[in-house]
């Protein structure tokens, strides 16, 4: 088992998701984030431009069995990519082992209960 | 002792003279104090109700849309003030023009020969030109929910710019000035008191054009896309419940037992429909939602809007429960037919709107009737009102209907309307204001 955790712009969110759901991965977490990166955005405020130095990001985490690593990845890197061959900002993906997963509700535990 | 009090007495009537004679206008029309002073604040609470316009629609749309959405309602203030000040006073209350079309009176452009009009109510004519120009502000900003969450902000500026000027306009011209063919219809004129066919009917009505013209929001309905803050969006419903005091009370164009009448028929009718609604959601859905409530407010306050006039008490609450059930139905249906008039804007505005001018006959008071059968030389009956109030209501619909295709298929021809759905991605605020917000809040 890995939990992969993707960190996307927050505009991809929507292409992403149904990506994903075509794929029929269909249980992810999702929450926003900032950070750091490569990227610096502008934004305008009262005709001032600023930059951030914590961009806002989206961060997605799905617990997946080992056959579904590569085409959850896979998905992921074609739907947040931008500009066609990606840009600067576009995230990253982390992969971590998974020790063990429970459903609360039956107390199931391992591969079945992802 | 006696001869202070005929000092106090002297004091008064000089008083008395010299407050009278300060405010006769050039004209010789003195100024009605207590009617202006209403009007003042009328204006002011017509003028609030368009932020709680802006609170009810930010509310309801994702968060990526909120101020986009908020924006719709706030440049309409920038917009159609200028506008109006313009040529829209002139266009709505100069006299006919191109066979009655709209009006025009050069003393009102740029408003420059009313500086010092007092009107035969005893209210200076700034007043009321300011007045009516609230109305036209919130009109177009009502349309706005039709397709919120999908259009270009640069296409909705000119859109509404010219939806006033060939929409509102020229209906607001035939309703309530003094040579209008609807107001001089029948034999007291078609019956729209504050609004219901200008103002409800036409933007509900453009509305519906206009969703359906654009297109449905990515993923819908598929997609849940829920409210993203349903607080500002109670406190805008609540804030419109007040300045519908204005809209409605303020219509009277006086400060008298007509304003007082429209007050009540306001506040019954806003109650009756909130009530009945979440009285009907709960026994079709098991809850009483706080949306639900809200959207009651709005349907029986837009269903008396016509009729706040005419009715008596007990006739704006019937009307409040009936536009409400009707509302209901009609928001079921549009769930069932499937096209994306995403905030109601036809559902209640439309729907409310033609309830409230159709079915205001049935409790319009025994002294309208007398004094319209007096007027039309012999007898006036309800049926008789009714066909004047369905005709003005088809024109407007008819009317304001195909304008608004019109408008959108020229206009698209110059500027795409709908988003890319790049931008309707990335949401309203980044895409066309480069701002956000919220700070650090769940996606929705």
């Amino acid at each position: 088992m890995k939990l992969i955790t993707a960190i996307i712009r927050e505009v991809q969110l929507d292409r992403v998701r149904e990506a994903l759901i075509e794929a029929d991965i269909k249980r992810i977490t999702v929450s926003r984030v900032s950070g750091h990166g490569q990227q610096r955005i502008e934004e305008m405020y009262r005709g001032q431009i600023i930059i951030p130095d914590l961009i806002p990001k989206i961060k997605i985490e799905i617990a997946v069995n080992e056959a579904f690593v590569d085409i959850t990845v896979d998905t992921i890197l074609k739907s947040a990519r931008t500009n066609g061959n990606g840009s600067v900002g576009d995230g990253k993906i982390f992969i971590t082992p998974l020790e063990e997963c429970i459903r609360i509700r039956t107390g199931e535990r391992g591969g079945t209960a992802i | 002792m006696k001869k202070s009090r005929w000092k106090k007495v002297l004091t008064m009537l000089v008083f008395l003279f010299f407050s009278l004679t300060g405010l006769k206008a050039a004209d010789g029309t003195v100024i009605d104090t207590g009617a202006t002073a209403w009007m003042l604040t009328s204006t002011a609470l017509v003028l609030l109700m368009i932020p709680g316009l802006a609170m009810f629609y930010g509310g309801l749309v994702r968060s990526k849309n909120v101020l986009g959405t908020i924006m719709h309602s706030y440049v309409a203030m920038g917009i159609i003030s200028v506008l109006w000040v313009i040529i829209g006073y002139s266009m709505c209350f100069g006299g006919n023009i191109l066979g009655g079309w709209f009006g025009w009176n050069p003393d009102y452009f740029f408003l420059k020969g009313i500086d010092t009009n007092v009107m035969e109510a005893g209210i200076p004519e700034y007043v009321f030109s300011m007045f009516q120009g609230k109305f036209a502000i919130i009109t177009p900003a009502l349309i706005a929910g039709a397709f919120a969450e999908r259009v270009s902000f640069k296409a909705y500026c000119f859109f509404i710019a010219l939806w006033s000027i060939l929409v509102y306009n020229p209906l607001c011209h035939w309703v309530w000035a003094s040579d209008g063919f609807l107001f001089n219809m029948g034999s007291k004129g078609a019956i729209d008191f504050a609004g219901g066919t200008v103002v409800h009917i036409s933007a509900g009505v453009s509305g519906l054009v206009a969703a359906l013209y654009l297109g449905a929001r990515r993923g819908y309905p598929y997609q849940v896309i829920r409210p993203n803050n349903l607080v500002i969006t109670m406190l805008g419903a609540g804030l419109l419940w007040v300045g519908w005091f204005g809209f409605n009370a303020g219509s009277s164009i006086s400060s008298g037992l007509s304003t007082a009448q429209a007050l009540t028929a306001t506040q019954v009718a806003a109650a009756a429909g909130a009530l009945s609604w979440i009285i009907i959601e709960s026994r079709h859905q098991g809850k009483a939602t706080a949306l639900g409530f809200a959207s009651g407010i709005l349907a029986g306050l837009v269903a008396v809007t016509p009729a706040a006039g005419v009715v008596q008490p007990w006739g704006a609450m019937v009307l409040g429960i009936i536009a409400s059930m009707l509302c209901y139905m009609a928001i079921m249906l549009k769930n069932k037919l499937g096209y994306d008039d995403s905030l109601d804007a036809f559902g209640i505005h439309g729907i409310g709107g033609i309830t409230g001018a159709l079915l205001l006959v049935f409790f319009i008071r025994p002294s309208w009737m007398s004094d319209a059968a007096t007027s039309a030389g012999g007898s006036w009956t309800i049926l008789n009102q009714l066909g004047i109030q369905a005709l003005a209501v088809t024109i407007a619909i008819v009317y304001a209907g195909l304008v608004t295709f019109a408008l959108l298929f020229m206009l698209d021809r110059f500027i795409k309307i709908k988003s890319s759905e790049d931008d309707e991605m990335a949401g309203l605020d980044r895409s066309y204001h480069g701002e956000r917000g919220y700070g650090m809040l769940n996606p929705s």
